[in-house]
């Protein structure tokens, strides 16, 4: 199954893994599984949250030991298990989610510390730091200050940043983690760009993404996990979105479009000329009662600054905002949510839910009022009110108690909209819902907003995946450099007329 | 042994296992290294001394929930019981009337609240580090005391106010009272009032608050308002007992006050701690003391005692970490 295709192209694998077998207290992560990469080849590793992608990763890279009977080949070498320091010094290299950058230093020592570290003498040589810092990024064919703190820069350049420094430990193997999540579809071409001209260089690159459109466009091969198990090995020729869905959930998903005629409903806000200079000029649009209005756009469109701004939380320069009719100005996001505005941040991990505090603590932290009893706030009542909202959203829990970091995100997302839900809005925003969440667990994520519209909720829907927009919402906008653009019917035209003129 | 811990785990919460398991061992330790240990008088003692330094460690406890620090806790203190001092003396000292201590009183609370206030707002608008901030109003605080008092003791107070610092109800010391008040009221406001539910999000998450609709920067400036608050408190019990102020009474308290807070299981990066753990642990502080001062040891060396204690607790506490994340992977 697995060494089907390597047979077929008859190439020594750089990498080979048998017998990979791993268990965190008496939960099988990993159950027999088998991975090969090519050298020089693209190779997408896919599967679910929780289907064994990190551990398997870990478990090259020698953070984790697998159990007893593992094979690890690596370049002509043979191990039971790895440790960090071998698998970096014989070129695995890793990017990591969220980076594992420091964001006070500057770009050079960011790019260049790992090289100088267990040298001798033990000085720290900024010019050589210097010099290899701006090879490597001369190699991504990107200019950078590679003096200025990496805190000035973006996280699209964060993670050239990220790509840079594995560059200068010599990879010949790259892992990366979820590399698109946060960049635009203009850095996503160019980092796929970046990607192969390292391939065709003899960089072997394993590619970890949600994104199926971008995993079939860069990779040549796939291998799918499901529930800690290998489902198989697979050329990318011929192979589609929707069957690779297929392989990580063991399920079909048709996907529909949602959208709905709801012209009768009385309008629940009104934007009228809105701008704030620098992020988005003129922008008028309606939405109505039970109305999913989607936004797309690139990253860096305007769509956060607009959802922050009609949320109090930013000041719009002029332009009118008219909730149910009445003209409002929001102070704060206090007034906002008073008024009936809710806003899902994009950012769930540092701005949506406050990790390390319990699923109970934040569901109800914006309804407080709600669990007040004699003027005291009621555990009683907090956790009826919780019990609820989980029965309500079908979102699978252990205790209420527990931190909100242990659920998956499809969950974590779950317990932030009934948090908003709780509030009774008007007008729900939810900005990129889905992000760092699983293929299976969105499509119950957008069950619940199309449970929610049929309430009479009238939803905003910003996202950057136009299929996203295109199957849920019933009317899409479509925002550039500050500005709407267009505007789609999904009932009226196909998926691919958006993106056309989104991607373009 | 461990179904018992673990039922007291459940019925306690986890982060009283430390303390609890602290006071055990200090109360089982003295009471075989000495016969005196057991008696009325080292409870006395114990119910007399804690509440000062318990008092302070309520002040500081509510700005590390936070994840911030109030280092001017003792000079905010002194200067309320200043305060109280001053208006006494201006209604005749020694033979000033109730009612002027009453009035010192609610002018001395206003005084630590001011400070706190003044903190707050620095802490909550400028987003200042608050050991900075807190770092600057000791400072302030200690130099505008000891201009006021050259530096030297002010006493010479009315006698009504001997039993506040020295006397009983029912057998139960008057600072204790005024201490199991205190720790009634901070319980009450962390673990069922909007106040307290904020102040441990805010020290999780400060941006995730604010996104979640919390007022930040209220939450920010009543939490330090309180601590000033409770400080005057404080200063006002300190004054009681010693029959006297000086700017400088208690300041050796000040880093005892946040590794009390540790001791009780308090997360020294904010969000997470309890009133009664601590409570608990300023008790086994106390008893320590006590306990070494009834053996003959040396004053200082139960504060080096205290230090060992804490260090000790530190390492245990990692090493019950290690332990379970252990047992999770051998699961």
């Amino acid at each position: 199954m697995t060494g089907r295709e390597s047979a077929k192209s008859g190439q020594k694998p750089l990498l080979s893994l048998r017998n990979i077998n791993m268990t965190f207290g008496g939960v099988r992560a990993l159950k027999d599984v088998s991975f090969d990469v090519l050298p020089g080849e693209v190779h997408c590793l896919a599967g679910e949250n929780g289907s064994g992608k990190s551990t398997l990763i870990k478990i090259i890279t020698g953070v984790y030991r697998p159990q007893d009977g593992a094979v690890i080949e690596f370049d002509g070498q043979t191990y039971s298990h790895m440790s960090p320091v071998t698998a970096q010094n014989s070129g695995i290299q890793v990017i990591w989610q969220d980076l594992a950058l420091f964001p006070e230093m500057t770009v050079a020592e960011n790019i260049a510390f790992q090289t100088l570290l267990g040298r001798w003498p033990r000085f720290v040589n900024y010019n050589a730091m210097r010099e290899k810092a701006v090879k490597a990024l001369a190699r991504l064919d990107v200019t950078l200050d590679v003096d200025r703190p990496l805190k000035d820069y973006a996280i699209a350049q964060r993670q050239i940043v990220a790509i840079a420094r594995a560059l200068v430990g010599e990879a010949k193997l790259v892992f990366m983690d979820e590399p698109t999540a946060s960049l635009t579809q203009s850095e996503t071409d160019h980092l796929l760009d970046i990607v192969r001209t390292l391939s065709a260089s003899g960089v072997a690159v394993v590619f970890v993404s949600h994104r199926l459109a971008e995993v079939l466009e860069i990779s040549s091969r796939l291998t799918v996990l499901r529930d800690g198990a290998l489902v198989g090995a697979y050329s990318t020729e011929g192979m589609t979105q929707s069957r690779i869905t297929e392989l990580m959930t063991g399920k079909t998903f048709d996907q529909t479009v949602r959208a709905r005629n709801v012209n009768a409903n009385p309008v629940v806000l009104e934007v009228e000329a809105l701008s704030r200079p620098g992020q988005f000029e003129d922008i008028s649009f309606t939405v109505r009662r039970g109305e999913t209005l989607g936004i797309t756009g690139l990253l860096g469109a305007g769509r956060t600054e607009l959802a922050l701004s009609l949320f109090g939380m930013l000041k719009p320069r002029s332009g009118t905002v008219k909730l149910e009719g009445k003209p409002v100005h929001f102070s704060s996001n206090r007034d906002a949510i008073a008024a009936g505005i809710a806003y899902l941040s994009e950012d769930r991990l540092s701005l949506g839910l406050i990790q390390p505090q319990s699923i109970a603590d934040n569901l109800v932290i914006s309804s407080l009022d709600k669990i007040i009893a004699g003027g005291l706030l009621s555990d009683s009542r907090k956790r009826d009110l919780v019990a609820q909202w989980i029965a309500d959203l079908g979102v699978k829990i252990g205790l209420q108690t527990d931190a909100i970091s242990t659920l998956s995100g499809g969950n974590q997302q779950r317990i932030a909209i009934a948090k908003w839900l709780a509030t009774d809005p008007k007008l729900l925003i939810l900005d990129a819902p889905t992000v760092g969440v699983d293929v299976g667990a969105r499509a119950g994520i957008f069950d619940i907003v199309a449970k929610l519209a049929e309430t009479g909720l009238a939803i905003i829907l910003i996202s950057d995946e136009v299929p996203e927009v295109y199957f849920n919402a019933d009317r899409v906008l479509h925002m550039a450099k500050g500005r709407i653009v267009d505007q789609f019917l999904p009932a009226a035209c196909s998926l691919a007329e958006i993106e056309a003129a989104v991607y373009a | 042994m461990t179904a018992i811990l673990n039922r007291i785990k459940v019925a306690l919460g986890p982060d009283m296992a430390g303390p609890g398991f602290a006071l055990i061992a200090v109360l089982v330790i003295f009471s075989l290294a000495s016969p005196q240990f057991f008696s009325w008088a080292t409870f006395g003692s114990v119910a007399f001394q804690l509440p000062e330094l318990g008092l302070l460690t309520l002040a500081m406890l509510l700005p590390v929930l936070t994840g911030g620090l109030n280092l001017a806790i003792t000079f905010t203190a002194n200067l309320a019981g200043l305060t109280v001092a001053w208006v006494l003396q201006q209604n005749g000292g020694a033979d000033a009337g109730p009612f002027a201590f009453f009035l010192g009183s609610v002018l001395g609370v206003g005084v630590g609240a001011l400070s706190g206030v003044v903190m707050g707002l620095v802490i909550a608008y400028t987003r200042a580090h608050p050991i900075l901030v807190s770092l600057s109003m000791m400072i302030f605080l200690r130099g505008l005391g000891e201009f006021l008092t050259r530096g030297g003791d002010v006493s010479g107070f009315p006698a009504f106010l001997q039993p506040l610092g020295h006397g009983s109800i029912l057998g139960f010391p008057v600072p204790l009272l005024v201490f199991i008040g205190c720790v009634l009221i901070w319980h009450l406001l962390l673990t069922r009032m909007k106040l307290g539910f904020n102040t441990y999000m805010i020290g999780s998450n400060i941006e995730a608050a604010r996104y979640s609709g919390v007022n930040t920067r209220k939450v920010l400036v009543l939490v330090y308002t309180l601590s000033g608050a409770m400080c005057a408190i404080a200063g006002i019990i300190m004054l009681a007992r010693f029959n006297s102020v000086r700017v400088g009474h208690g300041e050796s308290y000040l880093l005892i006050t946040v590794l009390a807070c540790f001791l009780g299981g308090v997360n020294p990066f904010g969000g997470f701690g309890r009133v009664i753990p601590v409570a608990v642990a300023l008790v086994v502080l106390q008893l320590l003391s006590s306990g070494l001062n009834i053996l003959g040891a040396n004053q200082h060396l139960a504060t080096a005692v205290w230090g060992i204690l804490l260090i000790t607790v530190m390492v245990l506490r990692f090493a019950a970490g290690h332990f379970k994340s252990l047992k999770r992977k051998k699961g």
